[in-house]
């Protein structure tokens, strides 16, 4: 038995199946020194791995968890622990039916092989089921279960054979020593180890161990029920684990998959029940494992009663038995998302909050992160630097995931909104929000207006431009108040909320240019421009991908702003603090600047009419800030708009902020201006403008070539990213980021039906799409577009596909609809020349 | 048709490292929740059999908290078709006043047979199954791994040091069962089902109780945790065989 070294190359806490692949992907690319720790006995050391029930549905409505869960399944076959059974999702209702058809849309987005079928195709493969309990099922030939502590002990002898790894079970880390920010020393039962770089991979305990260098790892352990019964008859005479599809039983929210002779029948049904990751028993302490908490069986009775009822025969069979029941921990977070990456420690790396069907992926994806600063599959949405203060707080984790476990098996909308913990950043201008009847949209704690309900009076005034929606799910969380607003901003103007936005300041010692080099060689755009000039840039990663796009201010000779969206705000935080140069700082003000969006072809008007300030264009020009005064209120302005029309992002402080609001909708309301939200801002003012968003169209898989953004020029400095944006720029892409319009909305009910996202673009008889990564088109945005009475989709297309008046079809809820590509670039579908601007 | 009543007491799982509460009168089951011990499912399933051989019933019958419903639910899946509830406050009882709360119940509906668990799993008072013979003025026998009831006697077997023992006894009778000697089921949902629809009597006690006189519960010094590698590879399968024979699990 291996005893703890004293130094290492990099420490792994955990063998689950997070921590094992961590370990082969670290070797597997280079890394020599590693020394896994675990404070339980191999291969089972007693986390949520050992009593996982290890099998994969491949389709998740996130495109990056479906990708590692696809590159999770084939390194489970490349090991030889993968088998495939075919998987049943059933609808016992319509509603549910139309939620399995929305699977559809992403498996065909994603790649996987599926087809919504009748009871009789499920009977005839899974023979104990009854027909009558439900109407129809989502099948997919390709899901199948895995041996994840098999899989986890062929990952640490694969490093092993390489000398690489050095594995230590039955020790427990004791504490974490940070010095200057970094992580620098381990310490255990069994002694300590210096290291520069750590990675806490333990599940349900991560927090714990978090917590020991003072990062919070906001996870908690939830109860997952799950019970065994057998041996049942029908499957005694099968051969090996498993031979008939798992069944999902979508809408009492419990699978059913065989083990051997035995069923076992899982549950989200139950009430969220969430522990502490310090109340988790010791090994000694456990009657079976740590994470196999003593079962409650009042919560699991009503699951027990639709599972009889579901596979009677089978279950209630003469000797079947209910040998084995846990209360299985498992991990959750706040926003259902892994987390993933390196803390705000340096050198110290996260990997949990993982299920089994995505270990390997994430364990590939952190490890090359870890060794190359990017991975292949983008998991921004899993990085552990997106959590704002709030969101680390326990409370917040457990209120949410209280509120969300109950979804997991759910149908949930994709604008569908938190209720729990909400009211937690409010803008200087929530009040008066208020009074106008907002509807609250969260966004990193923010509370948003959508829409406001005083508006609405607008709805008579442009009447049938609003594109009413006439079904309920197209239009839930949607107002035609929002188009309403829309055609009122592009007619008059509208003032727009923007406190959500995450702003920093990145300064350095007078002269010494380094607030200037930070800024530069983190952004594409050039950077060393004139004092009051606006830059929009995009953020690469080393090997050319997206990490952001922002804007910048230059302020003064060393000092620029940084204006992000507030979603990756933190990330991008931690992207530029990593990079900045010597000297120079980073403060960020978020908390204390708020921002006000003034924009519509009366702006100018409106602004001048509480302004002595030149606000003409030529004293103001496009991409230009300079500090104004409004109405006695200092105000930073600055010209450039995201929703394709004259105005300003006004910046101004907190104190300031309600009372700036206040004059600006007062001025505004004779030329009929109106409060306008972030339906208008995000969504309509956008997609007609065609203008991409981090998190949608851009993301680290994404070249600023295939989404059309490139300038004539590269600037002569250097910037990350720099060789490999100069390759792209050579080479044809192999996608391409177009527009396309709906020509026709009609179902086969004569219901008008609008596109959410998501949706895959096939050719128009309904042909699959494959661009040259090998993907498939699909909707990265989708929204009204009310100026142009259209319905406007975002999607990559195959290079061959992407010219303009190119009929394609997008399919919706398992129905075509023709579409048409109205942009095969940057160009926007409104306003082409950007007259508007001016 | 025999009638039987089995006496259960809602108690933590003690199959893992045991913990005391604070107040050290009780065992903390926070990280291993609450069962019935070993001796009891034993004699459950020996009433189960005896009722299912005469087409009589089993009733439960539990004096403690009212969580003890759990208890009552869970074993009454395995086949039982009748609970009774003495709702008390387990920490302030002691082995007389569980006897005597036994008693009343039993002297109550008439139960021709008593069984119980041979002691208690978290205060092993070893007490209440005679406590109760004598309130009753029955017959007991102690220790017994299995029950057989046949022309209204009843037989009952007690593995002893000098090999099995039987005793032949007049109904009506107390027994309390050690476990061992019958492997006892696990519920079948159906089981599970049919218990959920079962009402449970709820009693209070018929007096005051006049406690368990403890002034705590102390655990034993940890046993020494020694492991022997037996060795490693493919090489290791005879000293394994030899290990498992000598184990007798083979």
């Amino acid at each position: 038995m291996a005893t703890v070294p004293s130094k290492a190359q990099v420490v792994v806490i955990g063998a689950g199946i997070v921590g094992n692949s961590l370990v082969h992907h670290l070797a597997r690319l280079g890394w020599n020194d590693i020394v896994q720790l675990d404070m339980g006995p191999l291969p089972n050391p007693g986390g949520s791995t050992g009593h996982a029930s290890n099998f994969i549905f491949l389709t998740d409505h996130s495109r990056e968890i479906t990708d590692l869960t696809l590159d999770s399944v084939e390194q489970y076959q490349e090991m030889g622990v993968f088998t495939k059974s075919g998987g049943f999702e059933i609808a016992r209702t319509e509603e549910r039916m139309e939620e399995l058809r929305r699977r559809m849309s992403s498996a065909k987005a994603f790649g996987i092989e599926a087809e919504i079928v009748d009871p009789a195709f499920v009977k005839e493969k899974v023979p104990f089921i009854e027909t009558d309990q439900f109407i129809g099922a989502f099948w997919q030939p390709e899901v199948g279960v895995v041996d994840s502590l098999r899989a986890g002990t062929i990952m640490r002898e694969r490093a092993m054979e390489t000398g690489a790894l050095t594995v230590v079970p039955n020790v427990e880390v004791t504490d974490l020593d940070v010095e200057d920010g970094r992580i620098t020393r381990v310490h255990t039962t069994d002694g300590s180890i210096e290291a520069g770089t750590v990675v806490i991979a333990c599940g349900v305990w991560s927090p714990k161990i978090g917590d020991m260098a003072g990062i919070s790892i906001p996870l908690t352990p939830a109860v997952h029920q799950m019970i065994s019964v057998g041996p049942c008859p029908q499957l005694a005479e099968t051969e090996g684990e498993i031979t008939f599809p798992i069944v999902r039983d979508m809408d009492t929210f419990c699978y059913e998959r065989q083990h051997g002779a035995d069923m076992e029948v899982g549950s989200y049904a139950h009430r969220a029940i969430l522990h502490e990751p310090e109340d988790i028993p010791t090994i000694e302490q456990a009657k079976l494992s740590p994470t196999e908490m003593p079962f409650t069986d009042e919560d699991f009775d009503p699951q027990l009663e639709q599972a009889l009822e579901l596979m009677p025969e089978l279950l209630g069979a003469d000797g079947a038995e209910m040998r084995y029941a846990i209360n299985g921990l498992l991990s959750l977070t706040c926003d259902g998302q892994p987390i993933l990456g390196e803390s705000l420690v340096k050198g110290l790396w996260t990997a949990a909050a993982v299920w089994i069907k995505e270990g390997p992926g994430v364990g590939r994806a952190v490890a090359e992160q870890m060794t190359q600063g990017y991975s292949e599959i983008d998991i921004h949405h899993c990085d552990i630097a997106r959590f704002y203060p709030h969101q680390m707080r326990r409370e917040h984790t457990r209120l949410r995931t209280t509120e969300s476990f109950i979804k997991t098996y759910g149908i949930v909308h994709p604008a569908e909104q938190y209720e729990s913990d909400r009211d937690q950043r409010l803008s200087p201008m929530h009040d008066s929000e208020q009074k106008f009847g907002a509807v609250f949209f969260e966004a990193v704690g923010w509370e948003r207006p959508q829409w406001y309900e005083s508006n609405s009076d607008l709805l008579e005034v442009y009447g049938d431009a609003v594109m009413p929606r006439e079904h309920e799910w197209d239009s839930r969380w949607w107002s035609p108040i929002i188009n309403a607003e829309h055609l009122r901003m592009r007619e008059a103007a509208g003032v727009v909320d923007l406190t959500a936005f995450c702003l920093f300041d990145i300064e350095g010692p007078e002269g010494s240019g380094s607030a200037l080099a930070s800024v530069q060689q983190t952004c594409v755009a050039q950077c060393d421009v004139a004092v009051g000039k606006v830059i929009y840039t995009p953020v690469l990663d080393a090997k050319g991908g997206f990490v952001s796009d922002l804007t910048v201010m230059r302020l003064g000779e060393d000092h620029f702003r940084v204006v992000t969206g507030g979603a990756h705000g933190q990330s991008d935080k931690k992207w530029f603090a990593d990079r900045l140069v010597e000297g120079a700082t980073l403060t960020e003000l978020t908390d204390e600047v708020s921002t006000i969006g003034l924009w519509g072809p009366q702006a100018r008007e409106i602004l001048a009419s509480l302004s002595s300030d030149d606000l003409s264009h030529e004293g103001f020009g496009l991409l230009t800030c300079r500090e104004i005064t409004v109405d006695g209120i200092s105000v930073l302005a600055s010209r450039i708009s995201y929703v394709g029309e004259l105005g300003w992002e006004l910046y101004v402080s907190f104190a300031d902020a309600a009372a700036l609001w206040e004059k600006l909708l007062d001025a505004g309301q004779p030329h009929g201006a109106r409060p306008v939200g972030i339906g208008v801002y995000a969504t309509t003012g956008r997609i007609e403008k065609s203008y991409r968003a981090f998190g949608y169209e851009l993301d680290a898989e994404r070249t600023i070539v295939e989404a059309s953004m490139q300038r004539p020029k590269v600037k002569a400095a250097d910037f990350v990213g720099k060789a490999d944006y100069l390759k792209q720029r050579e080479a044809d892409p192999q996608a391409v980021l177009c527009t396309l319009a709906v020509d026709d909305h009609t179902s086969a009910s004569g219901v008008k039906r609008y596109m959410l996202g998501g949706e895959p673009i096939l050719t128009r008889d309904g042909g699959t799409l494959t661009d040259g990564h090998g993907h498939h088109p699909h909707v990265t945005t989708a929204g009204s577009a009310p100026s142009l009475g259209k319905h406007l989709l975002l999607a990559f297309l195959p290079p061959a596909e992407a010219s303009v008046g190119n009929e394609l079809a997008v399919s919706y809820m398992e129905e075509l609809y023709p579409v048409t590509v109205v942009s095969a670039d940057a160009t926007p579908a409104f306003d082409p020349d950007n007259l508007r601007m001016r | 048709m025999t009638d039987v009543l089995v006496c259960i007491k809602r108690v933590p799982d003690t199959s893992g490292q045991v913990l005391l509460t604070d107040d050290e009168q009780s065992v903390d089951a926070r990280f291993v929740g609450f069962t019935v011990s070993n001796h009891e499912h034993a004699a459950v399933e020996l009433a189960i059999r005896m009722a299912d051989a005469t087409g009589g019933t089993v009733t439960l019958l539990s004096v403690g908290p009212a969580d003890a419903v759990e208890q009552l639910r869970s074993t009454l899946a395995l086949g039982c078709q009748a609970a009774v509830l003495v709702e008390a406050e387990p920490t302030g009882l002691g082995p007389a006043d569980v006897a005597a709360e036994i008693a009343a119940v039993v002297q109550d509906k008439a139960f021709d047979l008593v069984l119980l668990g041979n002691d208690a799993a978290d205060s092993g008072d070893f007490q209440v199954p005679v406590r109760l013979a004598y309130a009753l003025d029955r017959p007991i026998v102690v220790g017994a791994s299995s029950v057989e009831i046949a022309d209204g006697r009843l037989k009952s077997f007690v593995d002893g040091p000098e090999g099995e023992e039987t005793y032949d006894l007049p109904l009506p009778a107390v027994v309390s069962v050690l476990e061992g000697g019958v492997e006892p089921r696990y519920p079948s949902l159906k089981g599970r089902m049919a218990a959920k629809k079962v009402e449970i009597e709820t009693r209070t006690p018929t007096r005051e109780p006049v406690g368990a006189n403890r002034v705590r519960l102390t655990l034993p010094p940890a046993e020494p945790n020694e492991v022997e590698v037996l060795g490693e590879g493919p090489g290791t399968a005879p000293a394994v065989v030899d290990l498992f024979e000598r184990l007798a699990v083979l």
